[in-house]
């Protein structure tokens, strides 16, 4: 394990444990070199100069892009569009497809423990449309029953958008039967793959994902660059998000067609450095693998639940089901405010966010504020959980005789 | 680290765990709640003014350790003062957390309000440690009519 948080310089050079991988992720040096690479070999723009620079950087940029399809399994290459981020994706998909395929008295279901992201657009979707919002919610466990499955799909659901892995409590989701589900009931699903995709292995046609959003900076990339997976079919009859340069056809005064799929969605000159440095990024992780990728998480995971479980003045958010869990750890000093924990880590070197982590409908459900959380990726090792532990010990005994 | 190990002194967590001013006022004048969404933390501050006074201040609601001290210390502190009074120590307090007062003596006036000197160093706290000045500066500017005097009730 060492080994691998030597290929990340900031690890190197800063002496912390870092855990809010699930926030973003550190890069490794093979990632940083790519992208200046990039810029000290073969920048220009794509798609646009007929010189030899310009088709260089058409070529990475485009070679990219089937990386991305082979690695998420995707049928087509044209089927992987670029993005800002998984917000920017889940955007795209709230105005392209949920304003036009939605009509009242329609319904869009999600979970309870979506982020934001997935969640505040489809308000604005069900509000344009009048159609409806519902939620799947959780049960003790912090997993959606079947039965909340079964009972919140029906004839009238037209979109399912649900998040692979929940950014709060690592619960992963039962996907494949939220999609069979979805399906029988003539529902398109939405994956947020943003949490899982740095953990698991993800195929898109055996998940028969109708689309799938992830981030490229939670695993491994750089910021600013996101991917929207979408079936052909459904991308094809979709009508743009973003107008501009390269996603059209023939422009005229009043009227334009558009470009075929995948520019259609890519308004604009593209983030090449970041779609580079996502190529990297794969690259890494396939080389890795995620077998081993498992491997290595797993020990520091299990070890960590083991950990935090004895400390008994923590409360903690987390399914007692381990392989349903993945990635991430919510927890409460019991009477003290999670900002004050995070600060007091902070000083300890341990790096956890504290807040709502973008899940405010999930908090009051769940009936609290914020949480600290722990996220975990490659790099992390025993040792970070032991100066978890330790700074969460010292938070405790600052704070005890003071607890009411 | 030394600011933090000063930052949680005795004086902060007595404040923020367990005070005396976090209750409600019998009939206050003026209300108003702030909050800051990215860490949830919410207070409702409540206000009785007396011909230009502040006679009493209560808070409510929740969050860290830090806006909590600061919103009971701020009430201590400004309990007895005039508006006029209040605004000048409102404004000394969010120069000092923004550096923009570094001079002791002129920090005296914010009492016991000058523990809270260090998160200058801590930029993440910062926005705790004012948000409950922010409140009553908003209540204030409010409800204040040309003359600077607040408009009240009685």
């Amino acid at each position: 394990m060492l080994e691998i948080k030597k290929d990340f310089p900031i690890l190197e050079n800063r002496k912390i444990s870092y855990l809010d991988s699930g926030a973003t992720t550190q890069k490794p040096l093979k990632v940083i070199n790519a992208i200046e690479e990039y810029y000290k070999k073969y920048n220009a723009n794509p798609h646009r100069g007929a010189y030899s620079l310009s088709i260089e950087a058409t070529e990475a940029y485009e070679n990219t892009r089937t990386k991305i399809a082979e690695f998420i399994n995707a049928q087509n290459r044209e089927e992987i569009i670029f993005s800002k981020n998984a917000t920017e994706s889940l955007n795209l998909l709230a105005y392209s497809y949920g304003l036009d395929n939605l009509k009242k008295d329609d319904e869009i279901v999600i979970s309870i423990m979506e982020h934001h992201s997935n969640l505040v657009s489809w308000q604005k979707v069900a509000k344009k449309t009048e159609s409806k919002l519902k939620y799947m919610y959780i049960n003790e466990n912090y997993e959606i029953p079947d039965e909340e499955i079964e009972n919140k799909i029906t004839d009238k659901t037209k979109i399912v958008g649900i998040t692979h892995v929940s950014n709060v409590l690592g619960t992963i989701n039962n996907i494949e039967k939220i999609i069979k589900c979805a399906h029988k009931h003539g529902a398109v699903v939405i994956v947020d793959a943003s949490q899982s995709i740095p953990h698991m292995k993800i195929d898109v046609q055996k998940l028969d994902a109708d689309f799938l959003v992830f981030s490229g900076h939670k695993m491994l990339a750089p910021l600013g660059i996101g991917v929207l997976y979408g079936k052909k079919q459904l991308l094809n009859n979709m009508t743009p998000f973003l107008m501009g340069g390269d996603m059209i056809e023939y422009v005229y005064e009043q009227d334009t067609t558009f470009a075929p799929l995948p520019n259609k969605f890519e308004a604009g000159t593209q983030n090449v450095e970041g779609v580079i440095g996502l190529g990297a990024a794969i690259d890494y992780l396939q080389n890795l693998g995620y077998d081993k990728i498992h491997e290595i998480e797993n020990e520091v995971l299990t070890y960590a639940r083991q950990e935090l479980s004895k400390l008994d003045y923590l409360t903690l958010y987390l399914t007692k089901n381990e392989k349903n869990h993945s990635g991430v750890i919510s927890f409460n000093i019991n009477g003290v405010h999670p900002h004050d924990v995070a600060s007091i880590l902070d000083s300890e070197g341990v790096c956890v966010r504290s807040g709502n982590h973008c899940a405010q409908p999930l908090m009051r459900s769940l009936g609290i504020d914020s949480t600290c959380r722990a996220s975990f990726y490659i790099y992390n090792t025993k040792e970070d959980v032991d100066n978890l532990v330790k700074g969460l010990n010292k938070a405790y005994n600052m704070f005890k005789k003071y607890i009411g | 680290m030394d600011d933090l190990t000063e930052m949680y002194n005795e004086l902060i967590m007595e404040h923020s765990m367990n005070s005396y001013n976090k209750k409600k006022l019998d009939k206050p004048d003026f209300s108003e709640l702030g909050h800051n969404p990215n860490c949830g933390d919410e207070i409702t501050l409540e206000l009785k003014v007396n011909n230009n006074i502040i006679e009493d201040m209560a808070f409510s609601g929740h969050g860290c350790a830090i806006s909590q001290a600061s919103t009971s210390i701020m009430i201590d502190t400004l309990r007895g003062k005039t508006i006029e009074e209040a605004k000048e120590i409102i404004d000394t307090f969010i120069k000092m957390i923004k550096r923009e007062i570094t001079d002791e003596n002129e920090l005296k006036k914010l009492e016991d309000a000058i523990a809270f000197k260090n998160v200058s160093n801590m930029p993440a706290r910062v926005k705790c440690a004012l948000l409950a000045w922010h409140t009553l500066e908003d209540m204030i500017e409010k409800n204040s009519d040309g003359t600077g005097k607040i408009n009240c009730c009685h």
